[in-house]
Order: C-alpha cells, then sequence, then structure tokens
C-alpha cells in the first residue's frame, strides 16, 4: 500500500482530524499524527490486513530544540507480509518544565517493543508515556537527576555528592 | 525521583514494592551485573521460586556511554568511531549501516565504487562470522562445554588477525568511511582470505560434530526457551531470534543494499529438527547455518575482487569521500542486518551543518533482550542461563 492509499484509509477511520501534516520533502515521507490517536492509528495500521504494519524498528524520543519549545516521537513501522517502512510522527508543545513533562499515549499495548523504547525515550528525554505498565528509567540510575538527551541539559557535575570528571 | 509531580514516580516506587513483596514470601536472587553467563554488565533480578524463575527484571546501562549524545556533538565522519563501539563483536556492520545511512541522504549511494561496495561486503561478512563464533564458543560454555569455545576463539583469531591487517585494529577497525574506505585491501589479502576459507570449512564440519549433534548440548537446548513467532514479531526480534522462530526475514534479501542482491546465498529459519521451533537450538543452528553462508558470500567476493574488479594502481577508495558531509534538511532510518538482526540508524539533518541534529540508534540486541521476561517466565535457573545464551546479547549494544 502506497502513502496516499494509507493516509485515505486512515482519514476513512478516524476522521480528517487523525492527520494533521506530513513531511514528503525527504527519502522517507511521514505522516504527522494527532497524538491522542497514535495508539488507535497504531492498532488500526497492525491490524488491519490492507496495511499488516505487525513490526515496531524504532521509536525515537525527539526534543526540537529551546526556541521550538516542541517534543516529539517518531515511530517507524514495517510490515513484514508486504515488506513496506512507514514512519509516523507527534509531537507536542511544551514548556520544559521538568514537572510537567510531554506527555503521549503509549502505545505498548500494540507493539511490545515499544515497552523497553519507551522507558528509552523517557530515560533520556524526559517524555511521560500514559499508560505506560513500568516507565522506570532504563539506561540511567533510578535516582538521575535530568534527562540528558535534553538540548538544554547540563552536564551534572555531581553524582550523590561524587564529583564527575 | 527529582520532580514533584508524583505520577512519575508511581512505577518506580511500584517496583520497589513488588521487590520487598517478593523478598518477603520468594527469594529475590541477583544474577551479575558480574555474571560470566550474562555475556557482559547485564544484571537480572530474579524472583524465584526454588530452582524456578517465577519473573525476570533485567537492568540495563552500566555500559552506557551517551552514544546519541556523543553523536548530537560530532560530525558524521567522527561519529563512525563511536559505532564501531556499540556491537563491538560485529564493528563492521554497525560502520556499514551508520555509512549507507549518511550516504543516502547525500545522494552519492550510487557513485560508491563497486570495488568498495565488495570490501565492505567481504570485511562486513568476516565479521559476522567471528561474532557468530563467539554466540557459539560462550553459548557452548554457558551449557558447559569448553573444547568448542577454545576452538571458537582459535579460528576468530584468523579473522580478527585478517581486519587488522586491513584496518590497523583488531576489533574496533574505524574502517569503513562515508563515500568510501579508509584504504584499499593490503596486498595479498584475497590470497590470505582464500587459504582463510579453505582452513575454516573442515573446522566447521568439526564443530558440527562436537556441539551441534551433541546429545548433551541438544538436551540442554531442544525445547528451552520456546519464542513464538508472533511473540517474537511483537518485540520486534529480528535476526537469528526472528529466523530461529521461523520466518524468512533477512535485511540483506529484502532491502537488498550494498552488493548483497549480486550475490547468492540462502537464508537459514530454523526448522525445529531437535524440538519445537524457535527453541535455543534452532536459534544456535541458524547461527552455524549463517556461518557457512557467509563462506559462501566471502568466496563470491573473492572471485569479484581478483577478477573483474581486481586492485590497479590508480584505485583510490577515497575518491568518492565528501568535502564536506552535509545532507539536505531531512529524517532518514536506515536499517541493515547486522550480526545480531535490524540494526537501525534515525538520522534528523538540518541541512546547515555537518553535525546531526539526533541520531538514534535502533540496536538489535536491545529488542532481542526485552523478549527475555516474557520467555523466561517458569524456567529453571540453570535454563535461563541457557536462554540468555541462546539470544546472543552484546551489551555495548544494549546500552549504547
Amino acid at each position: 500500500m502506497i502513502f496516499e492509499d494509507i493516509k485515505l484509509l486512515l482519514t476513512e477511520k478516524f476522521g480528517p482530524g487523525v492527520i494533521v501534516g506530513e513531511e514528503t520533502g525527504g527519502l522517507q515521507p511521514a505522516l504527522l499524527i494527532e497524538p491522542g490517536q497514535i495508539a488507535s492509528v497504531c492498532l488500526e495500521l497492525r491490524n488491519n490486513p490492507k496495511t499488516y504494519f505487525d513490526f515496531l524498528s524504532s521509536l525515537t524520543g525527539v526534543d526540537y530544540g529551546p526556541e521550538a519549545m516542541r517534543f516529539g516521537v517518531v515511530y517507524h513501522l514495517a510490515s513484514i507480509p508486504y515488506k513496506t517502512q512507514l514512519t509516523l510522527k507527534v509531537s507536542a508543545e511544551n514548556d520544559r518544565d521538568l514537572n510537567n513533562l510531554p506527555s503521549f499515549p503509549s502505545i505498548n499495548a500494540v507493539y511490545r517493543t515499544a515497552d523497553w523504547h519507551e522507558r528509552e525515550a523517557y530515560d533520556l528525554i524526559g517524555i511521560f508515556f500514559e499508560g505506560h505498565p513500568d516507565l522506570r528509567r532504563i539506561l540511567l540510575p533510578d535516582d538521575w537527576e535530568g534527562f540528558p538527551l535534553r538540548k538544554d541539559y547540563k552536564t551534572a557535575e555531581f553524582y550523590k555528592g561524587i564529583k564527575i570528571d | 525521583m527529582n520532580s514533584s509531580n508524583p505520577k512519575y514516580d508511581t512505577a518506580l516506587n511500584n517496583y520497589n514494592q513488588k521487590i520487598a513483596d517478593a523478598a518477603a514470601e520468594d527469594m529475590v536472587l541477583n544474577m551479575g551485573p558480574q555474571h560470566p553467563s550474562t555475556h557482559g554488565v547485564l544484571r537480572l533480578e530474579l524472583i524465584t521460586d526454588g530452582e524456578i524463575v517465577k519473573e525476570v527484571i533485567p537492568h540495563l546501562g552500566y555500559l552506557h556511554r551517551c552514544f546519541e549524545k556523543h553523536a548530537e556533538s560530532l560530525t558524521y565522519q567522527q561519529t563512525i568511531p563511536f559505532t564501531d563501539r556499540m556491537d563491538y563483536l560485529a564493528s563492521m556492520n554497525n560502520s556499514h549501516a551508520f555509512v549507507m545511512g549518511v550516504e543516502r541522504m547525500l545522494g552519492i549511494d550510487k557513485d560508491i565504487p563497486k570495488r568498495v561496495e565488495y570490501i565492505r561486503v567481504l570485511v562486513c561478512e568476516l565479521n559476522r562470522i567471528g561474532s557468530h563464533l563467539i554466540a557459539i564458543g560462550t553459548y557452548g560454555i554457558d551449557i558447559g562445554a569448553f573444547t568448542p569455545f577454545l576452538w571458537c576463539f582459535r579460528d576468530r583469531e584468523h579473522i580478527m588477525g585478517m581486519l587488522e591487517w586491513a584496518s590497523g585494529s583488531r576489533m574496533l577497525y574505524n574502517y569503513i568511511w562515508v563515500g568510501g574506505l579508509f584504504y584499499d585491501l593490503p596486498v595479498g589479502f584475497e590470497e590470505r582470505c582464500r587459504e582463510f576459507v579453505d582452513y575454516f570449512k573442515p573446522k566447521m564440519v568439526e564443530l558440527n560434530q562436537l556441539l551441534t549433534d551433541n546429545k548433551i548440548f541438544i538436551d540442554r537446548t531442544a525445547n528451552i526457551g520456546v519464542l513464538p513467532l508472533d511473540v517474537a514479531i511483537n518485540y520486534g526480534c529480528s535476526g537469528p531470534m526472528l529466523r530461529g522462530s521461523g520466518l524468512k526475514w533477512d535485511l540483506r534479501r529484502i532491502d537488498n543494499y550494498s552488493a548483497y542482491p549480486e550475490l547468492e546465498f540462502d537464508v537459514p529459519v530454523g526448522k525445529g529438527e531437535m524440538g519445537a521451533i524457535g527453541d535455543c537450538w534452532d536459534r544456535y543452528k541458524v547461527r552455524v547455518d549463517e556461518i557457512e553462508q557467509s563462506l559462501r558470500i566471502i568466496e563470491q567476493c573473492l572471485n569479484r575482487l581478483q577478477k573483474e574488479l581486481k586492485r590497479s594502481p590508480d584505485f583510490d577508495p577515497r575518491a568518492k569521500m565528501p568535502r564536506k558531509t552535509i545532507p539536505k534538511a531531512q529524517d532518514y532510518y536506515v536499517r541493515c542486518e547486522g550480526a545480531r538482526g535490524e540494526l537501525g540508524f534515525y538520522f534528523m539533518a538540518d541541512g546547515k551543518s555537518e553535525i546531526p541534529a539526533r541520531v538514534k540508534a535502533r540496536a538489535p540486541s536491545f529488542s532481542n533482550l526485552s523478549v527475555l521476561p516474557e520467555i523466561a517466565k517458569g524456567v529453571m535457573i540453570a535454563d535461563l542461563v541457557a536462554i540468555i545464551g541462546s539470544i546472543d546479547i552484546v551489551l555495548g549494544e544494549v546500552d549504547r
């Protein structure tokens, strides 16, 4: 199924509001999805016999920088029966306050791959995934402060009173 | 945690509560991070009832070296040595994937000379054999067989020697560069590589006699850690893990990148010869069969490299190297078949600088390992060791 067909399929199923934009400039076109519906969109794309995107290749958390005040998640889906790939993106504005993390629905129930990938995005970028069953830090220690892959992250000087060189 | 929002601490509190409860009823056992059978610094927290594993909680990050953070402050070319350090047993495959992604973004992937492509495939497949030899050898040691380990390392040493000859380093090569190679192969490499193939083929027969058909080995691995195909796909498993569950899915064939469409090789899959499809023995056997297929690829590469793509004095492997590596503003996800499965890099280029705005590495071991808690429920502790060995993780890649 080509890109335009997938767009049509999604708008027919979820209404025109589900796709908020698209990026077709590069080598791989991407669909910008309305953040609240990402889990149901993924479920539909996985279960629909016309698409069968049954493999989540990668899930990336993105910080678009302090000027944009925007965070996003990029999903790379692949279909094993059809040998196709698809990129989905969600993004939302956020004030970069550590007590108010950007939040997106978890797709852990659709792809279990997302379990650890979402934990990684939470750990390194500070994106909260609503409905994730076990959203703990995964690569860094549980008591780490801040989110290192954020563009405005200041390298910690001390960890538990130990100077970091 | 540092936040005052209690929502972010819920999962940690739940986890702590679970461990506290389990410690009262059952036993909580820490396996690793310094444990030989976890193949690196992986810590598994086991909740056990006697010898039975009720639950496995993996703890990662002991080898986290901030690959993605480094990549955001270095140019594309400078990042290549860092990719080597992800899957340090198959470094060539890592840099090949990374370089391919950058070349496609620059639009020069079609201009790469054939000789360069064939050398890349040659060294990648040599490295894949070396990596699978470690997987098989250390797997033997996990199960209790010491000889295969020593034999595998003896044969791997020849590969290490050859790759060192080509790149100057034993394990972390930095050999494949954007637009070309570090140097052409040293004079006499092809001949020595052919000698190695001739030497190695009978050794594989010996190894098969020693391990593959070994009664004890089969008893320890057949029907253990069965991974059904639907679970494997849903957890994002790839490589020998996915093929061991019976699916013919090899990105070298699916995506047909580099010189692979011109080469003949089969994709081995698990058939459940000794037990159920997708058990530890199947995963092991897929790796053994892949070594044989890699040898086929190497022979074909050597034929080409010695005949129509013969070395010539004026051949410059750096001729197509871009002066400035500045791709147009775009996102690109590249995937290729590493030694352990789908190795992907996601680039976000801003179109202005040589430094990517974001690089995400999709490591195959990371997703492969995430299935462990699922398939290790209710197994014996000794079988858990067999399952971890069959997943063949490299912690450098899991933690990045």
